[in-house]
């Protein structure tokens, strides 16, 4: 809208930025209580749009609160660097369409290596085309992360998340709750 | 003797003509200092990195430029032109680079999802028509099945609603299950929200393809669909 002038007269906000602010009010009540024991450890990928192509750390930031508040602060493990400084994980830009799959691949091996560092057992990917990368690198360089959805957690802290909606998780959290 | 380039006879058609739609591209401020290249996951790809790029740009490789595929690896992450210490704008070069290759003759996956999205309002090819199925069925579903979520609502093109959220096609298209939990969410903090028909997916491949005319489209269609049926004054960007 702001490359093409385009008049609007709606606000545009990320849903991360609302989870957030639900938290802070109360309205969405979650903790990490179900994560106490099991200790699954998370880390996040933050899209390039909502870190560093928003001109600010507030949406991963948010991201972060979010997260911290639903897996437990001694449960994540960030990524060097992060936020603002993030390195893309390789599938923007189209590039998951753009038929050069080697060189994906290749670009994505930072991420990759990134992600083993942290040791983490899930991937937080708040975009589809860094869920598709992050999954895709994890098979192709073997690595043995699950990408989730933040929505699938939120749910699985507030003790709602059914048995067909666990696509993405490991075997680990798959009964959690039920 | 060796002879000195002299600048002034070099034709750099290319970067005339990205510098008139960003002036402040700062393409000659260029220190050479490497700190693009240091830190793009791309670099090295196709025998490509940032800084030869604007090298070639300023040198001006046009042909080189555009023949190489290295515009497709690139995803325009932005993390160059923060690490640059002159402020150059390197993703929005490429975007132009995109931009000089003839239409139908960019990646067709890329074309292809911009087409859909075009014609259907979704990358994947899903019609409004079949998206608010898919969407009242899995919502008919939980609300059968899901205890505590008898009253869940969810509505295509409510009138008036505080807000309107976008949907990336992957879940409607290929794991509608997928939708439930973020219903549920929005459901517990009684959310007064809606989908639209038009323009409902939250991707935009146009953009990838360096189409502005299609591009511009699908925000212009988008847009004029909230402000003017749906009057909502918040759009919710899902991912």
């Amino acid at each position: 809208m702001r490359k093409f002038n385009i008049p609007h007269k709606f606000e545009l906000i990320t849903i991360i930025e609302l989870y957030a602010q639900w938290i802070r009010e109360g309205k969405l009540k979650v903790n990490s209580d179900w994560n106490k024991e099991i200790g699954a450890k998370f880390t996040v990928q933050d899209p390039c749009n909502i870190a560093r192509k928003s001109g600010s750390n507030k949406i991963v930031d948010d991201l972060r609160f979010v997260v911290k508040t639903v897996v437990g602060e001694e449960n994540f493990i960030d990524t060097v660097p992060n936020r603002i400084n993030n390195f893309c994980c390789g599938g923007g830009g189209g590039a998951l369409q753009a038929g050069f799959p080697e060189q994906r691949r290749a670009y994505g091996k930072i991420k990759y290596d990134q992600i083993m560092a942290t040791g983490a057992d899930y991937v937080i990917a708040p975009c589809h085309n860094c869920h598709g990368q992050i999954e895709d690198i994890g098979h192709h360089y073997g690595g043995n992360y699950h990408v989730v959805h933040l929505w699938t957690i939120l749910c699985l802290a507030m003790g709602c998340l059914a048995d067909t909606e666990r696509t993405y998780l490991g075997p680990d959290l798959a009964e959690v709750g039920l | 003797m060796v002879e000195a380039i002299k600048i002034d006879r070099l034709d750099v058609e290319l970067k005339d003509e990205v510098l008139d739609k960003i002036p402040d591209a700062n393409f000659d401020l260029c220190l050479t200092c490497g700190t693009c290249t240091g830190g793009c996951p791309a670099t090295e790809q196709f025998g490509m990195d940032p800084r030869k790029l604007i090298r070639m740009l300023n040198f001006g490789m046009d042909d080189e430029i555009i023949k190489s595929d290295w515009k497709w690896v690139c995803s325009m992450c932005g993390r160059c032109q923060l690490a640059c210490p002159m402020n150059i704008n390197i993703p929005k070069l490429i975007f132009n680079i995109r931009n000089k290759v003839p239409r139908d003759k960019r990646p067709r996956g890329i074309l292809g999802s911009c087409d859909q999205h075009i014609r259907t309002g979704s990358a994947m090819g899903a019609a409004k028509e079949d998206f608010e199925f898919t969407v009242l069925d899995v919502a008919e579903e939980i609300r059968e099945d899901h205890a505590g979520f008898e009253d869940l609502e969810v509505t295509v093109d409510r009138v008036g609603a505080q807000m309107v959220l976008n949907q990336n096609s992957r879940e409607p298209v290929t794991e509608p299950e997928e939708m439930g939990p973020l219903w549920k969410v929005l459901h517990t903090v009684g959310a007064d929200w809606t989908y639209p028909s038009v323009m409902w997916a939250g991707e935009n491949y146009c953009m990838f393809l360096a189409d502005d005319e299609g591009w511009k489209y699908i925000i212009e269609e988008f847009v004029l669909h909230v402000d003017n049926n749906l009057k909502s004054p918040l759009v919710v960007n899902t991912e």
